[in-house]
């Protein structure tokens, strides 16, 4: 009877404890999804759709494990996240230039990583036309990671724990170069930035409440700063020269992929998104404040044959005109574009 | 004893129901389909390419040598005399000098039938140069893809040239996008002969592609003026040479 009753108490406490640790998993994550699965309601239909790449926990997890992984690059010291930090948007907070292995300095500064599903192109210039495809261009890039995709593959191939987290995925070995792709893109594609303050008053949620600055603030942007960064996403994804330079020899931009001389000077123009975390901004992180690329708008820009069109005004004056008031309010707005949630989200963290 | 019996004579049933099933789906359901072998030579003039030893000159007279010479053919579309058309599906292929076995390759599903006329693609269709992570001949690890231009290179040939200013070759074609678009799609004369696809025999289609046609055609390539190109308006020069006569068909044999 004895045995018995020792026997029940043990199995009594195995349960206990197999829900207590079922208890304490649902704590942490309520009904866990893959991020960014849905899109946000303000958004418009994505150009890269879930359905291209259906999101699954074992595939996401596995597409952030290479995101973090620094053996992506030939010295095994810069990884994606290296230079795409979660608490800056994934940008390079206070790095001007993305430096890469060995100390090597790229062109460019490098740009959040946020809502890249609504992306017609990457990269400064656009010469990534797919998400999925886009990373060969830093993994190889001298520059940055300086490695070679058949290198990657071989890494892969002989880590024992990536060999069986594809083969769950995908259900065959070895490692491909599409099963690599696309697992990384499942992560590049869930860093869907939707939850600022600006998003709940849109959306009349609660916590959406803006001030009388803010308010003004969305009204000069949509009046001033639209269309270049317009619509929900606070950028229409063109091309255009926003007159910081005269010449272009060190960097023609968008020129430099389709060899058109109308292209030069032109580049992407970057969402308004989590800005004020993104400092330094300009594809070389050349303006250290928001205030500093408000004054270039309002009145330092310099002219050149193929500066945007939107920044001739009819006086002859090159930029937008901002009142000071106008640009304290846009700071103000700004901020609002901050995504907290998104900065802090631990299914995104390393 | 019995149960043997019965068996025998369950299993007998069953597969003369199958295979009466089977000639049923073959004369009514579905139409005949064949394949059809395609066969490259690659030759440079009158001679048999060969990489790294051989040494060869350009009409124009310029002196060189091939390291590699790969390329990409797709969309291979065959045409009957009524006018009717077969798309390969998926008929993306890389053709490599260095990998022997990429020189003949199959089409196969192609609906059976007399065809007397077929076309192909030099390069990759536009489509999917921007289709994301792609696999078999189009798989990036082949190397014949731009990462930071996103793209294949349709046409790689890589050598050297004492006219050439660091005596280095780089001919790397490629570039969908207008105005430097070097997708051609081209329609090799079949010279009067007919493609019988049927079910029982395979033809052969034997293709010649002459390196000598990227540097003569409508323009002359001289070495010491183009010598490395990678897309652009230079790439757009070599592929016109291409599609005016790189790729002619050797002859056409019938099983």
């Amino acid at each position: 009877m004895a045995r018995y009753s020792w026997i029940a108490l043990r199995c009594a406490i195995a349960l206990a404890s197999f829900f207590l640790v079922g208890c304490n998993k649902e704590g942490t994550s309520p009904a866990w999804e893959v991020p960014g699965a849905t899109v946000p309601a303000n958004f418009p239909a994505p150009v890269y759709a879930a359905a291209q790449n259906p999101p699954t926990r074992e595939a996401y997890e596995l597409g952030r494990t290479l995101f973090y992984d620094t053996r992506l690059s030939r010295t095994g010291a810069v990884s994606c996240g290296s230079c795409h930090q979660q608490s800056g948007a994934f940008a390079n907070a206070d790095h001007r230039l993305s430096q890469g292995v060995e100390g090597r300095l790229g062109a460019r500064n490098a740009p959040a990583l946020q809502n890249l599903r609504w992306k017609t192109s990457l990269l400064w210039d656009g010469g990534a036309t797919h998400i999925e495809t886009m990373p060969l261009a830093p993994i190889t890039d001298p520059r940055e990671m300086d490695e070679t995709l058949d290198n990657v593959l071989q890494k892969l191939n002989a880590d024992p724990a990536y060999q069986q987290r594809f083969a769950q995925v995908y259900g065959e070995r070895p490692i491909t170069s599409y099963q690599f792709l696309r697992t990384l893109a499942q992560f590049t594609a869930a860093l869907t930035s939707a939850n600022s303050r600006y998003d709940h008053y849109v959306r009349h949620e609660a916590n959406g409440a803006l001030s009388a600055a803010e308010l003004r603030g969305l009204a000069t942007a949509r009046q001033k700063c639209a269309p270049c960064h317009g619509g929900e996403l606070f950028t229409d994804e063109s091309f255009r020269n926003n007159g910081l330079d005269a010449t272009f020899p060190a960097d023609s931009g968008r020129a430099h992929i389709t060899g058109r001389p109308q292209d030069a000077g032109r580049f992407k123009v970057p969402s308004l998104r989590n800005v004020a975390l993104t400092a330094p901004y300009m594809h070389d992180g050349r303006f250290h404040t928001l205030a500093q690329v408000l004054n270039h708008y309002a009145s330092d820009m310099v002219d050149s044959p193929t500066l945007d069109a939107q920044f001739r005004r009819p006086n002859g004056r090159l930029g937008i005109s901002l009142s000071e008031q106008e640009k304290s309010d846009l700071v103000a707005f700004l901020h609002t574009l901050t995504d907290s949630a998104f900065l802090a989200d631990a299914r995104l963290a390393e | 004893m019995k149960l043997r019996k019965i068996s025998a004579i369950f299993f007998y049933l069953l597969f003369s129901s199958a295979a009466l099933t089977s000639c049923k789906e073959d004369s009514d359901m579905q139409p005949k389909v064949g394949t059809l072998d395609v066969a490259i030579d690659h030759v440079v003039g009158t001679a048999t390419l060969a990489l790294n030893t051989g040494s060869y000159a350009t009409p124009a007279g310029d002196q060189f040598t091939v390291s590699t010479f790969k390329y990409y053919l797709s969309n291979f579309t065959l045409k009957k005399a009524d006018g009717t058309t077969h798309l390969v599906p998926e008929s993306y292929y890389l053709v490599d000098e260095a990998v022997p076995a990429s020189k003949t390759f199959t089409l196969s599903g192609i609906p059976a039938g007399d065809y007397t006329s077929l076309s192909f693609t030099i390069g990759v269709d536009s489509a999917r140069n921007v289709a994301g992570a792609q696999t078999g001949a189009l798989d990036p690890q082949k190397n014949m893809f731009w990462s930071w231009n996103t793209g294949y290179i349709f046409t790689k040939l890589e050598g050297t040239s004492p006219q050439a200013p660091n005596t280095a070759l780089v001919f790397h074609i490629g570039g969908f996008k207008a105005p430097h678009n070097t997708i051609r799609t081209i329609s090799p004369s079949l010279k009067g002969a007919t493609i019988q696809v049927q079910g029982t025999q395979t033809p052969t289609l034997h293709l010649k592609a002459d390196v000598l046609k990227m540097f003569t055609g409508p323009t002359t390539v001289r070495f010491t003026q183009l010598y490395n190109t990678m897309g652009g308006a230079n790439s757009v020069v070599v592929a016109d040479n291409q599609a005016a006569g790189m790729f002619v068909v050797d002859y056409v044999h019938a099983n």
